[in-house]
C-alpha cells in the first residue's frame, strides 16, 4: 500500500503580505491512505479551496510538507521541478464547475489528458468512453459540452479528472450540480476507483445528501483542520478532543 | 495528439472565416497596391519598348522626351540619320489632352508619327485591327483602351481623324492610351491656337513697328508665318546598325549635333527612378500603413480569441498542458487567420485587377513575398495572445 496516499503536515498558506495579509490556512494535518475517500467539510472562507490548490501544485504553500506517497513535494519549498507534469500524471481534479473545453466533443475532453501525456488517440478515447460508460454518459460521448445540462458536464468533468487513473483526485464540490440519485452515483464511483486503483481522494463538500458517505471526514475553520471523531466530536491534529 | 488550434478554429468557424474574409479584403487591398506600382513600372517599360528606339535625342540639358518636355528642330533627324551607325531616326511628338468622340471625351496620349514603313521607331508595332496610317493627314491608330471603334471619328483640337487601326498596351507612362496621328497634325495640334488667338496675335505683331516696316515690304509677312507654323519636334527616335554600340553612337551624337541622347537603361532609369518616384514612395507608404493596420487587425483578433478562451486556457494549464502546447495552439490560429486571409486577398485582387482604370500589374513574386509578410505579421500579432495566455494562473480554474 506504501508509495500512494496523502500526507500533509503543518501546512500553511498566506495570501499577499503585511496589512493586507491573509492566513488562509494556518497548519493543516491530512492523511489519506491509498484507496480512500475522505470528505472535507468547512464554512465558507475556511481554506478548502486553498488547500486543494496547494495539493494541486497550483500555488505555492508558505510553509510546511505535502507528500504523496513517499515522494515528499514540497517541504518549505517545492521538491518537484515539473510541477505541470506532476498534476497531469499524478493528479485529477474534478471542480466545483465543469470547465469543459467548448471547442472538444465529450469523448475528446476526456481523451485530452491522456493524449498529452503521450497514449495515442485510439487508446486515449477507448479509456475516456469506457470511463463515460462508468458515468452513463455514453450516449452523449460525441456531443459538444454546450450541448449538455449541467449534471451531463459535471459527469464529463469527473470522467476527465478520473481518465489517467491518477494516484490522488482533488474534487472540490463535484455533486453541487447533481440530484442526490446522481451525487451518490457520483460519490460511488469515486469510491470504486480509490478501492479499484488505490486512488486516495479528497472531496469538498457542502452536499449533505453525500456527507453521511464518507467514512472518514475532516473539518477545517480558520485554516485549522479537525477530523472527525463521530457524533459530532472533533480531533485537532495532536489528537485531542476540541 | 488532436490539433487543439484546428478544432477551436472548427468550432468557431463563422468567427474565423468572417475575420479571414475581413483580413482578406485588406491583403487584397495591399495586393492591388502592389500591382499598381508594377503596373506603372509595366507600363514605362512597354513605352519605352513599343517606341521600337534604341537610342532617344532630345533637347539639350533636359530628361524629355516623357519625364521632361523637350523640342528640337524637325530637320535634325537628317543629320541624325548621317551618324555612323544609326539605322533609322524617326521624329515624334508626344502631346496628352482630352480627345473628343461623340461628347465623349477620352484622355489620351497623342504620339505623331512620321511617314515611312511599318517598323519605323515610333510607329505602333503590330495592330490588333485595321491598318497603319497611310496618309499624311486626318488617320488615327488608337488603342483600344480608349474605347474608339474602326472607323470612329475623333476631334483633336480643331481636325476631326478616322480611327483607321487599332492597337494595344501602347500607353504614356502615366497608363494613358495613345492615338497616333501623322506628325504633321501632331505639330499643328501642339501649336495650332483658336481663330482668335490667331487674330490677335496678327494684330500685334502688325502693331509692332519693328515687324510692320514700311520699307521692308515683305518682312510682316514672313513673320507671321513663322509665328504660326511649327517646326518643333519632341525627339528623334533613333534604331542603330546592328554591329554598333548604342554608347558609341550616342556619344557621337553628343559630340556633334550638342543634343541630349539617352539609351534603353538610361531612359528606363529615368521613367521609373524619376518621373514614377514619388507615386512609388506614395504606394510604399501606403504599403507600409496597410501593413501596420493588418498586423494590428491580427493582433487585436487573436487577443480577443484567446481572451474567450482563458478560463479554457486556464484549466489546460491546470490539467497539465505544457506552454508549448498552449503558444502553438494560438500562433497555428493566427498563421490560419493569416492563410484563410490571404487566399481572400489573393482571389480579391485577382478579379478586381482589371476593373481598375489604370494596368495593375499582380506579380507572382510580390503575392509570394505578401504571403509570407502576412505570415509573419500573424505570428508577431500573435505574440501578445501568447503572452497573456502564458500570464494565466491555473489555479483559476479551480475557482473559490
Ligand atoms: N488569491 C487570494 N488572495 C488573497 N486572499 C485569498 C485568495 N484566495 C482566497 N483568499 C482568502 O483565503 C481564505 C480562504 O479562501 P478559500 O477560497 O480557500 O475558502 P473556501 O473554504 O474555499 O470557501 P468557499 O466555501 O466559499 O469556497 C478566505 O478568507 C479568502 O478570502
Ligand atoms: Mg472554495
Amino acid at each position: 500500500m506504501s508509495g500512494k496516499g496523502i500526507r500533509i503536515e503543518d501546512l500553511k498558506k498566506r495570501y499577499g503580505t503585511g496589512d493586507a495579509a491573509v492566513d488562509a490556512l494556518n497548519g493543516v494535518d491530512m492523511q489519506v491512505a491509498p484507496g480512500e475517500v475522505v470528505g472535507l467539510i468547512g464554512p465558507s472562507g475556511s481554506g478548502k479551496s486553498t488547500l486543494l490548490k496547494c495539493l494541486g501544485a497550483v500555488i505555492e504553500p508558505s510553509s510546511g510538507l505535502m507528500a504523496l506517497g513517499d515522494e515528499v513535494i514540497y517541504h518549505n519549498g517545492w521538491k518537484v521541478r515539473d510541477l505541470r507534469a506532476l498534476r497531469r500524471d499524478k493528479i485529477g481534479f474534478v471542480f466545483q464547475a465543469p470547465y469543459l473545453i467548448p471547442f472538444l466533443d465529450v469523448t475528446d475532453n476526456v481523451a485530452l489528458l491522456p493524449m498529452l501525456a503521450g497514449i495515442p488517440n485510439d487508446e486515449a478515447r477507448r479509456r475516456a468512453v469506457e470511463l463515460l460508460t462508468a458515468l452513463d454518459v455514453q450516449h452523449r460521448a460525441r456531443a459538444m459540452p454546450s450541448r449538455l445540462s449541467g449534471g451531463e458536464q459535471q459527469r464529463v468533468a469527473i470522467a476527465r479528472g478520473l481518465v489517467n487513473r491518477p494516484p490522488i483526485i482533488l474534487a472540490d464540490e463535484p455533486t453541487a450540480a447533481l440530484d442526490s440519485e446522481r451525487a451518490l452515483a457520483v460519490i460511488r464511483i469515486l469510491e470504486d476507483m480509490a478501492s479499484q486503483f488505490e486512488t486516495a481522494i479528497i472531496v469538498v463538500t457542502h452536499d449533505e445528501k453525500i456527507i453521511p458517505t464518507f467514512k472518514r471526514t475532516y473539518h477545517i475553520r480558520d485554516g485549522i483542520t479537525y477530523e472527525e471523531a463521530g457524533e459530532g466530536r472533533l480531533l485537532n491534529s495532536a489528537g485531542k478532543l476540541t | 495528439m488532436i490539433s487543439l488550434a484546428g478544432r477551436d478554429i472548427l468550432h468557431s468557424w463563422g468567427k474565423f472565416v468572417f475575420t479571414g474574409i475581413g483580413l482578406g479584403l485588406l491583403i487584397g487591398v495591399t495586393l492591388v497596391m502592389a500591382g499598381v506600382y508594377r503596373g506603372m513600372v509595366d507600363d514605362g517599360k512597354v513605352l519605352l519598348d513599343n517606341s521600337g528606339a534604341d537610342l532617344w535625342v532630345v533637347q539639350k540639358n533636359t530628361l524629355g522626351p516623357y519625364a521632361e518636355s523637350s523640342s528640337l528642330y524637325d530637320d535634325l533627324y537628317r543629320s541624325v540619320l548621317a551618324m555612323p551607325g544609326v539605322a533609322q531616326a524617326a521624329n515624334v511628338t508626344y502631346l496628352t489632352m482630352q480627345v473628343q468622340n461623340n461628347n465623349r471625351d477620352v484622355r489620351a496620349m497623342i504620339v505623331g508619327i512620321m511617314p515611312g514603313e511599318v517598323g519605323q521607331p515610333g510607329w505602333p508595332p503590330q495592330l490588333v485591327a485595321g491598318r497603319q496610317i497611310t496618309r499624311s493627314h486626318y488617320e488615327a491608330v488608337a488603342d483600344i483602351a480608349t474605347g474608339f471603334k474602326l472607323g470612329d471619328t475623333v476631334d483633336i483640337r480643331r481636325n476631326r481623324y478616322t480611327v483607321v487601326g487599332l492597337t494595344r498596351r501602347m500607353v504614356s507612362s502615366a497608363g494613358d492610351p495613345m492615338v497616333f496621328i501623322p506628325l504633321k497634325d501632331a505639330q499643328e495640334a501642339q501649336f495650332l491656337k483658336d481663330n482668335d488667338a490667331i487674330l490677335q496675335q496678327r494684330r500685334r505683331t502688325t502693331e509692332n513697328p519693328a515687324f510692320n516696316r514700311p520699307g521692308v515690304p515683305g518682312l510682316l509677312d514672313a513673320v507671321i508665318a513663322s509665328q504660326s507654323t511649327n517646326n518643333y519636334v519632341n525627339a528623334i527616335l533613333v534604331r542603330i546598325k546592328p554591329g554598333y554600340l548604342s554608347h558609341d553612337v550616342g556619344a557621337n551624337i553628343v559630340r556633334w549635333q550638342r543634343l541630349q541622347v539617352y539609351d534603353r537603361v538610361q531612359m528606363e532609369a529615368i521613367l521609373i527612378g524619376k518621373l514614377i518616384a514619388t507615386s512609388a514612395k506614395q504606394i510604399g507608404m501606403f504599403l507600409v500603413i496597410l501593413a501596420v493596420v493588418s498586423a494590428t487587425i491580427v493582433a487585436f483578433i487573436i487577443y480577443t480569441l484567446t481572451m474567450d478562451k482563458i478560463r479554457e486556457i486556464a484549466v489546460l494549464k491546470l490539467l497539465g498542458t505544457r506552454n508549448r502546447t498552449i503558444a502553438s495552439m494560438i500562433m497555428q490560429q493566427a498563421i490560419a487567420l493569416g492563410v484563410i486571409g490571404f487566399a481572400v486577398g489573393k482571389i480579391t485582387a485577382t478579379f478586381a485587377a482589371p476593373l481598375f482604370p489604370k494596368y495593375v500589374l499582380l506579380v507572382p513574386s510580390d503575392s509570394l513575398v505578401g504571403f509570407f509578410a502576412v505570415l509573419v505579421i500573424c505570428v508577431l500579432a500573435s505574440l501578445i495572445a501568447i503572452r497573456m495566455a502564458l500570464k494565466v494562473d491555473p489555479a483559476e480554474a479551480i475557482g473559490g
